[in-house]
């Protein structure tokens, strides 16, 4: 970035663009061009800052003056208090919700404060379409002095020292199967950059690669550099346009600055990226069923051994590594091995990337230093539970994790903690519920998301899942019993033990977790045909009270199904026989009157 | 499959689409999202010319389309409608939305209405999960959708408003 000037960064990730920031951006550039400012500000339209809650989010640098919630029509303002009269617009500063202090600074605002940023380094600060702006900040300089000073050899070895383990859910060491593949001996190996994302509720690889694409071109091509491969593919999903668009500008430039291509930097170290696009098909983001899929076929996994490293990609050595593991390695190079494993802890190093959301009042992309608790997650940089309700449980892992209680708050976040209590890192999804999520209902919904992405291979995984699924279907219906409980257990055992690929030897586990820390609600559905939550619709009436209902009519004239009936100012009344339990009438009711029993 | 003719235009499209991958089969899947961009779904004829194509069988194309949820063989309706069901739009009552466009428009998902208006599917986190749930029309995505805003939405759409915005 040029100095002597303002620049208005906005956050252009797909969740503030969903909320209009390309028409912010727009505004913004006509009044400034109105007021004849064009020479002393510029606005870039950024990756994702992260504070998605607040957003659309804006950024004025140099000085980091933060702006939340922006709408279009804010622009006018904008550009007239701050970039005219140079004092920020007070209406738009991020609020801190325990003081209501206006906070300008966003360094200063809780939700920042404890994250480190390595993999999201550039998030926010550049502009993605921009090769220069990447450069400024370090870019492609790992690339540089790894092809000039180091052998592949040492630069596999500064990545083993620092401790990196793959990002994408399995948490295996990076540079040992970079060194793996690098010893297979073979004249054609692939990089592979799995950005599949398929656990449904997550969205840190797209922002990565919508907010700094180059970070991963850079750190394939090292990938490449080290273990002899000329050729590299990136697995997208075609549901991510925006972060296609970003890759493919990003690709091009860095072949325009010979950063890609034939002989890069003089080193006779070729290298090309290819991209290749996923369907929709959960499964895929397994590395072995992602490489079918790249070849043209079913995205089904196969049994490993051999791994990819060894056979992979039309038969040839495969080296697949995650988005957000890829982004971590420039910095690693730059910075050092001594200075990443310094971060984290023990058996864990470097931070990990979440996308926390759910019912927390911060929903956002997240990263934090490994070894930090899941209590200063979701308190200090989630904001707590909303509209204070009571924390319940959080959901890490995705549909192959597991959901922890209060109990487990305090346990610092890594790999084999959280595998001890009873879930997984997974790729980064944190989803966080409070009081109102009825549990029985959540381990339901994940597993309809394993039936729905089962590739119907192996049988305990197609038939088991169908089998659990219909089980606590009858228990939400409260026709659930005790056995069932414990053929739900039984069953879950033994599709872990005999499922062929990960997705089968992790599906069950939403259901025992769910089983063994939320047992006493699991009784209530069976025993008393009750949802404690006020979920299962089969479980609960809506019922006004008589008492506190002021003959608004508002739940009368909302109610879809003419259910409800009453004169004004008199006391409504609901029929059972016609509800059809949609719950519009207990978000409407002002009073308080509408009870879910 | 019954035999529909494809028009002149759906045909070249497919066969320039193929051509421009080298008519490999091993490109299928590229094949398939391009000529889903350009025609909009995949219906049997068109799965019957791809695999003429790039010479592969039938059978694989259809297993192909049929493998991934992206692919779909039939229309989509004129505003196509999809509900968020990422895991955090479903904690804030994604189903409940969901529930409520089914009864309005008397459709389950992957259905279309019978006047062709608006088809409804199921999505997994379109990256907005801070204003979930989330319902999208076309490209237009709206947030924090409670079943109350189901009416406001269906009746914004017939009223003509552009499905991309
Ligand atoms: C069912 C299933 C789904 C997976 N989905 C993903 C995914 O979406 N993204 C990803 O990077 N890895 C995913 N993985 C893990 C990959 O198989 C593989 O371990 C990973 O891409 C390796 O990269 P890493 O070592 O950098 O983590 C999945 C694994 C399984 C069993
Ligand atoms: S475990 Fe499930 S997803 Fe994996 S191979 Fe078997 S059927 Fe397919
Ligand atoms: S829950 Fe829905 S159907 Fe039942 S009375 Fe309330 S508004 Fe009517
Ligand atoms: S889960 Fe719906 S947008 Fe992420």
């Amino acid at each position: 970035m040029a100095e002597n000037k303002t620049h208005i960064l906005v956050c252009g990730g797909t969740g503030c663009l969903a909320s209009q920031a390309d028409k912010i951006i727009e505004n913004l550039k006509t009044e400034i061009e109105a007021n004849d400012l064009e020479n002393d500000v510029r606005v870039i339209s950024t990756g994702c800052f992260g504070f998605c809650e607040k957003g659309p989010v804006i950024k004025v640098v140099p000085d980091n003056t933060f702006y939340t919630s922006v709408k279009p029509s804010d622009a006018a303002d904008i550009v007239q208090e701050h970039l005219i009269k140079g004092r920020p617009l007070q209406r738009l500063l991020y609020k801190n919700p325990k003081n209501n202090y206006h906070v300008s600074d966003s360094s200063k605002i809780d939700f920042y404060k404890k994250q480190v940023r390595i993999a999201l380094r550039n998030c926010g600060f550049i502009d993605p379409e921009n090769i220069d702006e990447y450069i400024a900040r370090d870019g492609y300089a790992a690339l540089g002095t790894s092809l000039s000073e180091y052998t592949p050899e040492e630069v596999i070895d500064t990545i083993k020292k620092s401790g990196l383990r793959g990002r994408g859910g399995g948490g295996f060491p990076t540079g040992l199967k970079w060194e793996i593949t690098r010893n297979v001996e073979n004249d054609q190996k692939y990089v592979v950059c799995n950005a599949d994302e398929g656990d449904p509720g997550a969205f840190m690889d797209r922002s990565i690669l919508e907010g700094d694409p180059h970070s991963v071109i850079e750190a394939m091509a090292i990938c490449g550099y080290c273990i002899g491969a000329d050729k590299g593919l990136v697995y997208i999903r075609a549901e991510y346009p925006l972060a296609i668009n970003r890759l493919k500008t990003a690709l091009t430039q860095a072949r325009e600055y010979g950063l890609l291509g034939e002989d890069i930097l003089g080193s006779n170290f070729s290298f090309d990226i290819e991209l290749r696009y996923g369907a929709g098909a959960f499964v895929c983001g397994e590395e072995t069923a992602l490489i079918h899929s790249m070849e043209g076929l079913r995205g089904e996994p196969t049994f490993k051994p051999p791994f990819p490293s060894v056979s992979g990609y039309f038969g040839k050595p495969t080296n697949v590594n995650n988005v957000e593991t890829f982004a971590n390695i420039p910095v690693i190079i730059n910075k050092g091995a001594e200075w990443f494993s310094s971060i984290g802890n023990e058996n864990s190093k470097g931070t990990k990337v979440f996308a926390l959301a759910g019912k927390v009042n911060n929903v956002g992309l997240i990263e934090v230093p490994m070894g930090i608790t899941l209590r200063e997650v979701i308190f200090d940089i989630g904001g707590g539970i909303r509209d204070g309700k009571k924390f319940k449980a959080v959901q890490t892992g995705g549909p192959s994790g597991g959901c922890l209680t209060d109990k487990e708050l305090d346990i610092p976040i890594d790999y084999d903690n959280l595998i001890k209590a009873g879930s997984m890192m997974g790729s980064g999804g944190m989803i966080v519920m409070d009081e109102d999520d009825c549990m029985v209902s959540i381990a339901k919904f994940y597993l309809e998301f394993t039936l729905d992405e089962s590739c119907g291979k192996c049988t305990p995984c197609r038939i088991g899942n169908k089998r659990l699924h219909e089980i606590l279907d009858k228990i939400t219906q409260g026709k659930g019993t005790v056995e069932d409980l414990e053929r739900l257990s039984l069953l879950s055992n033994v599709i872990k033990d005999s499922s062929l690929c990960g997705l089968g030897q992790t599906s069950p586990n939403p259901v025992l977790s769910t089983l063994k820390n939320f047992n006493e609600e699991y009784m209530a559905h069976v025993t008393e045909g009750k949802c404690p939550a006020g979920q299962c619709k089969d479980l609960l009436k809506y019922e006004i009270d008589a008492e506190m209902c002021t003959g608004c009519t508002l739940c009368f004239r909302n109610c879809p199904v003419g259910a409800i009936t009453g004169e004004r100012k008199q006391p409504h009344y609901i029929n059972q026989s016609l509800c059809i339990k949609c719950g519009v009438c207990f978000q409407k009711c002002k009073f308080k009157a509408i009870n879910i029993i | 499959m019954p035999k529909v003719k494809l028009s002149e235009y759906a045909t070249s499209t497919i066969k320039e689409i193929c051509e421009s991958f080298n008519n490999s089969e091993s490109e299928l899947i590229n094949v398939l999202h391009q000529t889903q961009s350009k025609l909009g779904y995949l219906p049997a004829e068109v799965q019957e010319l791809i695999a003429k194509e790039l010479n592969a069988s039938t059978a694989k194309v259809y297993g192909v389309v049929t493998f991934y949820s992206f692919f779909t063989m039939l229309p989509q309706g004129e505003f196509p409608l999809s509900v968020c069901m990422g895991t955090a739009c479903y904690v804030r009552g994604a189903e409940q939305v969901l529930d409520e466009i089914k009864r309005q428009l008397k459709i389950e998902v992957g259905e279309t209405t019978a006047d062709g208006k608006f088809s409804l599917n199921a999505l997994r986190c379109v990256g907005a999960c801070g204003l979930a749930p989330v319902v999208m029309v076309g490209d237009k995505v709206h947030g924090r959708v409670a079943p109350a805003d189901v009416k406001k939405i269906l009746a914004e759409c017939k009223e003509g408003c552009p499905a991309t915005a």
